[in-house]
């Protein structure tokens, strides 16, 4: 019977030295707890029917105690865990796109060479690997235990998160987010492979377009190109190179152009116009499926020059105490 | 906290609130709180009872790996049904509307609650909401989950899911009515002498809970209407396909059901106080600190729903500010086990029924509370969010708070309520039975969890069957345990001992009063002219 999951990700070692103090901290408070209700319990048993017991005065000092510990514990706690946190929300640049489709009750993972899997995710060990997500119905959620790691893949936006598996073997992939009747079921495996066996395991089997090339027919068919031509008075602006930039919009404020923003860009473009140009482009909600969006972002991506990828979140704030905060 | 009333023995059948009328009507229509008491008595047993066969069922189509026992349908329905009765039905109403209901009267020396009518309503729109919601479930089936997550519950799931809407918005209503007729008794209908410091801390959470009640049920009153709007003429508030946006029905819905955990824990809370006072017979260590403490957990309670959404793609810092908040609302729970532990030093600690129940709650509170860090620590969260690590966490807190204080209130007032004594061997035996239970069912849950075993999983891979099969068996026992006290409860209303008005040899108003106490509560008013749990001071009790 095994009483701890497999250690196979870079945030595995971090998440458990976590769990480990906290379950140390959960045993050292309840023995205190549980010995001293039972000292006390035998030996101020009630002995005869009418004794009064003795006055105790309320301790101020012993009530600070017994406040300030607990907080100074629980601050601890709250930086390490953030720290940990945003190890886990922060992607490096150098990271490979697998690109999933959650639907009921299945995956379908994508890799950027056209390469297509269902409910089996293949990954080299040691490469960060960051996941675009989409839903085409209900939140699911993509767990992956050994991992430690998971993200609610919500539907009408992209999920963006990563991953640095650290030992080849097989592992659970489960939903997370109850999503109905066979939830149970929406369950597959990760594999992870020594690079070697990674690059054999890529070329082989039936290879498909590669997504970029998909989203670049899906660009013409849609009449995208009509706007977004690249030549000077074109109604809509240039694609080249924007991603990972930042964008004006009208109004003075700004954005950088994520997965996000694309997405947002093509089924709700009134959201955030891009400065100097006219409110024209119609909406294209319901209209492109979330595979077909998923095609469409990453033949943008690839208009632009390749270490480019921009943070997965928000931008987040130097974490406390780590050393690789500004990675430029 | 004495009372100018002298105890005089009765002679003949003394008239008291449960013989002084008899007939179905004399129920139904009763304004009497302790009888509208009884009547919610049955309410959340039966209720329980419900909720109960659904866990059991649960439980049995977890003893093996494949979903063999039921189909997936039906084993998302169980587990709705379940969570819809235990959560609405049993655990937020029971220690409010039956013990609190019975003693804020009279712990305060009134005769009856501010708005005696209101109350009875309060009942019929909870038993009605209660059915209407059974209906649905049973006979229409509701796959959703209690979470009710959008757009699963507004677009997808095929069930009757907005009749269960309307009974549980009705059971809301009956929620929001009851907080405020304690809010308006508590304020006005204090005896003479019974000053704020005066109050019995078991006054002082239902206070606390009242404020809960009040502020943030009519939030899960709007969610379920936009959620019913949302499925029957497809207004697009949550729905993507729309515009809408899923994860503000989320944001919506713990609004109310993060603070509704503290309408189930804050009333426990309040009967442990008075259990580990009482049967330790020494004032209560740190009144001021364990008062306080529940209207800091009240305001709290409100600051940290944000939590339940660390994987759902909110931004960093939003997360940021709610593990810290979470992280502080643990504390004032610290600061009350601190302080009942510190009650039993040198006290004359009794070991009856109801302080099993007291010390067992502190035992599960204790391990409840502190998995709950695990939980508001953000990058732990990541992990054992929507796993079995959540469903032991919120099990032994809410469940087992709530059960143990809710066990073993009705076991110390029993005598009061019904005026008979409960057989106490027996009443030892099942507190220590449920004890034991509830720890093997949920304890492994700790492990499947962080082992990685998803919740909601109607079949499961098959290294987790051994922990499932103990948490099974845990099942079993804990089922036992239960039924033990329903036949001797039963039992001691007919066959019991005749009760004295002050069994316990506690201080507290309701202790000054015949055992069942008259309609009117008191003969005379009280007048208060001590502080709460005065034990020291050696005049009273004439036990009798």
């Amino acid at each position: 019977m095994p009483l701890f999951p497999d250690q196979a990700s870079t945030f595995a070692p971090h998440v458990d030295a976590l769990y480990l103090f906290l379950v140390c901290l959960t045993a050292f408070f309840s023995l205190l707890i549980g010995t001293l209700v039972v000292v006390f319990a035998i030996k101020y048993r009630r002995r005869a029917e009418n004794e009064v017991p003795d006055l105790v005065h309320e301790s101020g000092l012993l009530e600070m105690t017994w406040t300030v510990i607990p907080f100074l514990i629980t601050m601890v706690l709250f930086v390490w865990s953030s720290w940990v946190y945003f190890r886990i929300t922060r992607p490096p640049r150098e990271a490979m796109d697998v690109y999933v489709t959650g639907k009921q009750w299945m995956w379908k993972l994508q890799h950027a060479n056209g390469r297509m899997e269902m409910n089996e995710l293949h990954v080299p060990v040691g490469r960060a690997v960051r996941l675009t997500m989409a839903s085409e119905d209900v939140i699911h959620s993509f767990y992956i235990p050994a991992f430690r790691f998971k993200r609610d893949v919500v539907p009408g936006r992209f999920a963006t998160a990563w991953f640095e598996a650290t030992r080849p073997g097989r592992y659970h992939l489960f939903c997370a987010q109850y999503c109905g009747t066979r939830h149970s079921n929406m369950i597959g495996w990760v594999h992870v492979l020594t690079p070697a066996d990674y690059q054999a395991w890529l070329s082989g089997g039936v290879l498909g377009e590669s997504l970029a090339s998909a989203g670049a027919k899906r660009f013409v068919e849609n009449a995208c190109n009509t706007c977004h031509a690249e030549k000077p008075g074109a109604r809509g602006p240039s694609l080249n190179a924007i991603f990972g930039k930042v964008q004006r919009l009208q109004g003075g404020q700004t954005v950088v152009v994520d997965e996000a923003y694309l997405r947002e860009s093509i089924v709700n473009p009134q959201a955030k116009l891009v400065e100097g140009y006219p409110s024209i482009m119609p909406t294209y909600q319901g209209l492109i499926s979330e595979e077909g969006l998923l095609q469409l972002v990453a033949y943008v991506k690839s208009l632009s020059p390749a270490p480019a990828a921009p943070p997965v979140a928000a931008p987040a704030p130097p974490a406390p105490g780590e050393r690789k905060a500004a990675t430029k | 906290m004495s009372s100018a009333v002298v105890g005089a023995l009765p002679v003949e059948p003394r008239q008291h609130y449960l013989n002084v009328r008899y007939g179905v009507g004399s129920w139904l229509l009763t304004v009497d709180h302790k009888r509208i008491a009884i009547l919610y008595l049955i309410g959340v047993t039966f209720f329980f009872a419900i909720g109960g066969v659904f866990a059991a069922l649960i439980r049995m189509e977890l003893l093996t790996p494949p979903g063999d026992l039921f189909l997936s349908e039906t084993y998302n329905r169980l587990f709705t049904t379940h969570g819809v009765m235990m959560v609405f039905f049993f655990m937020i109403p029971a220690i409010p509307s039956v013990l609190g209901n019975f003693l804020i009267p009279m712990m305060i020396g009134a005769k009856d609650l501010a708005f005696p009518r209101i109350n009875l309503l309060s009942w019929y729109l909870y038993m009605i909401g209660g059915l209407i919601a059974l209906w649905a479930l049973i006979h229409g089936g509701v796959d959703t989950g209690w979470t009710f997550y959008t757009p699963y519950s507004t677009v997808y799931s095929n069930g009757w899911v907005v009749v269960t809407a309307v009974g549980i918005f009705l059971a809301g209503f009956s929620s929001i009515l009851t907080g405020l007729n304690f809010l308006v008794t508590i304020h006005t209908m204090r005896a003479p002498g019974m000053t704020w410091r005066r109050l019995p801390l078991f006054v002082w959470a239902h206070y606390a809970t009242s404020i809960i009640q009040l502020l943030g049920t009519p939030v899960i009153a709007i969610t379920l209407l936009l959620v019913g709007a949302e499925r029957l003429f497809h207004l697009g508030i949550f729905d993507p396909r729309q515009g809408g946006d899923p994860v503000l029905f989320q944001h919506l819905f713990w609004f109310y059901s993060h603070p509704a955990v503290y309408i189930m824990i804050l009333p426990a809370m309040g009967v442990i106080s008075e259990l580990v006072t009482g049967m330790s017979r020494k004032p209560v260590f740190g009144y001021k600190f364990i008062a306080g403490s529940s209207l800091a957990i009240a305001v709290l309670s409100f600051l940290v729903w944000g939590h339940h959404m660390f994987v759902s793609g909110q931004s960093v810092y939003a997360g940021l500010v709610f593990s810290i908040l979470s992280f502080l609302v643990a504390i004032p729970s610290a600061i009350k086990v601190f302080n009942w532990t510190a009650t039993l030093y040198k006290g004359s600690v009794s070991y009856q029924t109801p302080m099993l129940y007291a010390l067992g709650f502190i035992g599960l509170f204790t391990i409840g509370g502190l998995t709950g860090l695990f939980l508001a620590s953000l990058g732990l969260d990541i992990h054992v969010h929507d796993t079995y690590f959540i469903i032991a966490h919120f099990h032994y807190i809410m469940v087992g708070g709530t059960i143990m204080g809710y066990l073993g209130g009705l076991h110390y007032w029993w005598p009061k309520i019904s005026g008979k004594l409960y057989p106490e061997a027996w009443a030892r035996v099942s507190a220590w039975v449920i004890f034991l239970g509830f720890n093997l069912t949920f304890f492994p849950q700790f492990i499947l969890g962080y082992l990685g075993m998803p919740r909601r999983y109607h079949a499961y891979p098959a290294e987790f069957q051994v922990l499932n099969v103990m948490s099974t068996a845990g099942a079993s026992i804990l089922g036992i345990g239960y039924m033990i006290p329903l036949v001797y409860f039963f039992w001691s209303m007919r066959y019991g001992k005749t009760a004295p008005a002050n069994p316990w040899g506690a201080t507290g108003l309701e202790w000054q009063t015949p055992s069942p106490p008259p309609t009117e509560n008191f003969p005379v008013t009280p007048v208060v002219t001590r502080e709460p749990y005065d034990y020291l001071t050696k005049e009273e009790p004439a036990v009798g």
